[in-house]
């Protein structure tokens, strides 16, 4: 195992160096940091021109300045990072750095989370309901998502989704085509999905097309856009449906103990409703305290699944932890939702909330709770106009990958041994169809740091992706050097974790060395 | 005296004519038939064959190409005088729909701020997306063949060589490549951007090729063509190359369709086409700024980037679906209990 490791750097070590040498040669072609001298019409320009040769020893062959890079970069294994500066603005490309990979961390993280978990659900959903209307539709849906320009979407979604949603929440009322195409959509999709005899899919239908016209009803009438909150019946009705939602699909609600398990944890998060929002005026709100207390909720979960006994604890704490994260994540919706109102009345934000521009709003300072309100204001669009891309992908990964496990003889054994069709599904074939997805998702994940080049180029946001684009553009060699290096070590990490990951869920991989 | 029928020799006309009617009938497909008619079935991919054929034509015979001209009366970089003011389009919509009655008028795709024709200049972004198209997906094609092949057939250090090399392009992200390389190559026409492009984005063909080829090789096939004296690029080209062809044909469109999206998403960011020429890209990312006031500037490009890389991905899914030799279509529970339902009234 520690020479699969050894080796697997010392290769990858090679391939980052190599590829560095390679890219270097090419920037250094493609770019020329005296292209504005050759255009000004200054009187000294042959003087700035010298003053700028010597600034950067242009005059040097490629190959040494790209060995007194390296040696900048090799500094870094001895804690003084040394890799050059932006000559344009004055600024070290470290600091540059790690504000930029900071901020292209707040990008992705949700939109990767959401893309994965929503693409493969429906993906698996569409393989199980294969050549019916809703796989055709989906399949659809996904090669248009995929065809889609990036660039052109996030201009309509800047638009649409911000200049005119913006002005509809200065007087929300609702439609009534958005009150006929939201029933008709939730309720057709809802119906094609679950699948079976008509009589079962027009209830589902009719229970669907209810439930949406209720909602949109209250949201209309009580103005709820203008001052949202969950208020502790939605919480509570919301955290005992994910109760159910979590037990039928981790163990099957026959089991009893993982379901009571389950609406024991949703009951002590309804319980801590009321009390939480008393321990947010002592407690120092900050992320690292707001995931502390995700992870205590799972914890609690897995104790309350342990305590409930039976003939296999795991299987119970399995599921009541996995109830616990949607019912923490209602309550922090909640708190967060309580300050929409000061949020969009605000001195800086007046009336408009949804943002098209940077990350934050500058001067803005006012609490954690507004300030998440702003990151998250900040993130909708950038995040949207991911998932849109992302979500097609996965799609079609999982759906495929899913028809490749329902063809195969264990499944047909399965169901004819008689077992219910969830537990061929989620415990044989779900398994199965997420194999080959864990060598993607790692990949994925970790190059779109790299990766989000446009999304962070329209929304202004100051990432590694603009940051790369800018200096291209700016012919400054150190930033974009120092952003391909980052992207190459990531791949090959994100390589190297693909195949351990790999090589951990499937017992046929033996990772030998 | 007998009279002796002449003994009919087996090329004689009657026999052979006889036979040549039944022998048809029996007659296997090849596999280009066998796919062929499983691409007709494909409804999508025969409908985004007939949506691109339908653009191309239109693209390339409206405003002509090099010194053949075209039959739209504007071309796409002489200024003209505005047709309505703001350059709104001339396109009416039937006043069924609301509109003041059908009609194309002069300027159908509107007019940019100093009088160009959008339409034409559309057409000539649809140009240089499909001319990108086909220079990098016949590139890539060969590239990835080859190298794929190569890597395959022989394995061993030459194999180890080739990928290493692959694995070196493929560690970073295409975009960040083509950038560079746009930035390189880009001021010296759309064709040379294509070819530069083609140069990087046969990494993912290569990859496939080398495993079906991996995997072809032990078949039996090939020792019997060694046996039989072949030499190893005539096995490679005449026995497993055709095998390999539904990899090669299926990737090779979908490639194509990620290299438009490419084209236009770099010449969006300034490293890909640049004016004087004209790309889609290029025209969203000139005339984002205008889209709340002259949205027209901005539709058409997008929705004609959309027709392409979508037509294009139907197709290369319809191929997919004609060479997959496993495809079972199994009719869905409710086609069953309507046949079963159906053979119940006739009283089977």
């Amino acid at each position: 195992m520690i020479m699969f490791f050894v080796r697997r750097l010392l290769t990858s070590s090679l391939v980052v160096l190599v590829s560095t040498l390679f890219m270097y040669v090419m920037v250094d072609l493609a770019i020329d940091p005296l292209e504005d001298l050759r255009l000004s019409t200054a009187p000294n320009k042959q003087q700035l021109i010298d003053s700028r040769i010597a600034l950067l020893s242009l005059n040097d062959p490629v190959l040494v300045r790209y060995f007194d890079w390296l040696g900048g970069v090799g500094s870094c294994f001895v804690g003084d990072c040394q890799l050059g500066t932006n000559w344009r603005t004055g600024q070290t490309v470290t600091s540059m750095l790690s504000g930029a990979v900071l901020t292209t961390l707040q990008l992705i993280t949700f939109s990767t989370v959401v893309a994965i978990l929503l693409g493969i659900m429906v993906g698996i959903v569409s393989a199980l309901r294969q050549y019916t209307g809703f796989d055709y539709s989906i399949t659809f849906v996904s090669f248009l998502l995929y065809s889609l320009p990036i660039f052109w979407v996030a201009v309509l979604l800047k638009q649409f989704g911000a200049i005119e949603f913006n002005t509809f929440l200065a007087d929300p009322a609702i439609p009534t085509w958005f009150y006929v195409g939201s029933i008709v959509l939730v309720g057709v999709t809802l119906m094609a999905a679950v699948g079976g005899p008509l009589v079962t899919r027009m209830k589902v239908f009719g229970f669907a097309a209810l439930a949406t016209f209720a909602a949109l009803f209250y949201i209309d009438r009580t103005q709820w856009l203008a001052d949202p909150g969950l208020g502790i019946v939605v919480v509570a009705v919301s955290a005992v449906a994910w109760a159910f939602v979590v037990t039928t699909l981790s163990t099957g609600i026959g089991d009893r103990r993982s379901l009571y398990a389950s609406l024991t944890v949703a009951g002590i998060g309804i319980a801590l409703y009321y009390p939480m929002q008393y321990a947010w005026y002592y407690l120092d709100e900050s992320w690292p305290l707001i995931l502390g207390l995700g992870a205590l909720a799972v914890f609690v979960g897995v104790v309350v699944g342990h305590l409930w006994g039976g003939p296999d604890r795991w299987r119970n704490a399995r599921t009541a932890a996995l109830t616990a994260i949607p019912v923490s994540f209602l309550l922090f919706i909640d708190q967060l939702m309580s300050s929409w109102a000061t949020y969009t009345s605000s001195g800086l934000i007046k009336g408009r909330p949804i943002a098209t521009f940077g990350s934050r709003t500058p001067n803005f300072d006012m609490g954690f709770w507004l300030n998440t309100l702003d990151l998250f204001t900040h993130l909708v669009l950038p995040t949207l106009t991911l998932i849109l891309i992302s979500f097609a992908a996965y799609t079609r990964y999982s759906r495929g990958s899913m028809l490749e496990v329902l063809n195969q003889d264990y499944i047909r054994t399965a169901r004819a041994k008689g077992l219910t069709e969830r537990t061929v599904v989620m415990r044989h074939a779900f398994r199965n169809a997420l194999i080959p997805l864990a060598s993607i998702v790692p990949v994925d994940i970790i190059t779109l740091v790299g990766g989000a080049v446009i999304t962070e180029t329209i929304f202004s946001w100051f990432g590694m992706g603009r940051l790369f684009v800018q200096a291209l553009g700016g012919n400054v060699i150190d930033p974009v050097m120092a952003y391909l290096l980052i992207v190459a070590i990531l791949a090959v990490v994100a390589n190297f974790v693909a195949d351990l990951v790999y090589a951990v869920l499937d017992p046929r991989i033996r990772v030998n060395a | 005296m007998t009279i002796e029928t002449p003994p009919s020799d087996p090329g004689s006309g009657a026999e052979v004519n006889e036979n040549a009617i039944e022998l048809k009938e029996v007659e296997g497909l090849s596999q280009g038939q066998i796919v062929f008619r499983r691409f007709i079935r494909h409804r999508g991919a025969i409908g985004g064959l007939f949506a691109i054929a339908s653009v191309a034509v239109l693209a390339y015979t409206s405003i002509g190409v090099g010194p053949v001209p075209g039959w739209w009366k504007f071309n796409h970089f002489s200024p003209n005088d505005v047709i309505n003011p703001g350059g709104t389009p001339t396109l009416g919509v039937p006043t069924w729909l609301g509109g003041s009655g059908f009609a194309i008028g002069d300027a159908p795709f509107g007019q940019d701020e100093i009088g160009r024709d959008i339409f034409a200049r559309t057409m000539k972004g649809v140009q240089t997306s499909l001319n990108v198209m086909f220079i990098i997906g016949a590139l890539s094609a060969f590239f990835g063949i080859i190298i794929g092949a190569v890597s395959g057939f022989y394995r061993g250090w030459v194999d180890q060589l080739l990928m290493r090399f692959t694995d070196l392009i493929i560690t970073f992200p295409v975009l960040v490549i083509g950038a560079v390389l746009g930035k390189l190559a880009g001021s010296g026409g759309t064709i040379w951007l294509a070819v530069v492009l083609g140069a990087i984005a046969w990494t993912g063909l290569a990859r496939l090729v080398r495993g079906d080829f991996l995997s072809l090789r032990e078949r039996e096939f090939v020792d019997a063509a060694r046996v039989a004296g072949a030499s190893n690029f005539r096995i490679i080209r005449k026995h497993m190359l055709p095998n390999a062809m539904g990899v090669i044909i299926v990737n090779t469109t979908l490639l194509m369709s990620a290299a438009v999206l490419l084209e236009a998403a770099l010449s969006f960011l300034g490293f890909g086409v640049r004016a004087p020429d004209v790309s889609l890209g290029l025209m969203i990312s000139q005339y984002q700024s205008a889209f709340s006031t002259r949205p027209w500037l901005f539709w058409w490009p997008g929705l004609f980037i959309i027709i392409i890389a979508l037509s294009i991905n139907f197709i290369g899914d319809g191929l997919r679906d004609a060479f997959d030799p496993r495809q079972k279509r199994v009719p869905s529970a409710r086609a069953m209990e309507k046949a079963s339902r159906r053979d119940a009234a006739a009283g089977v």
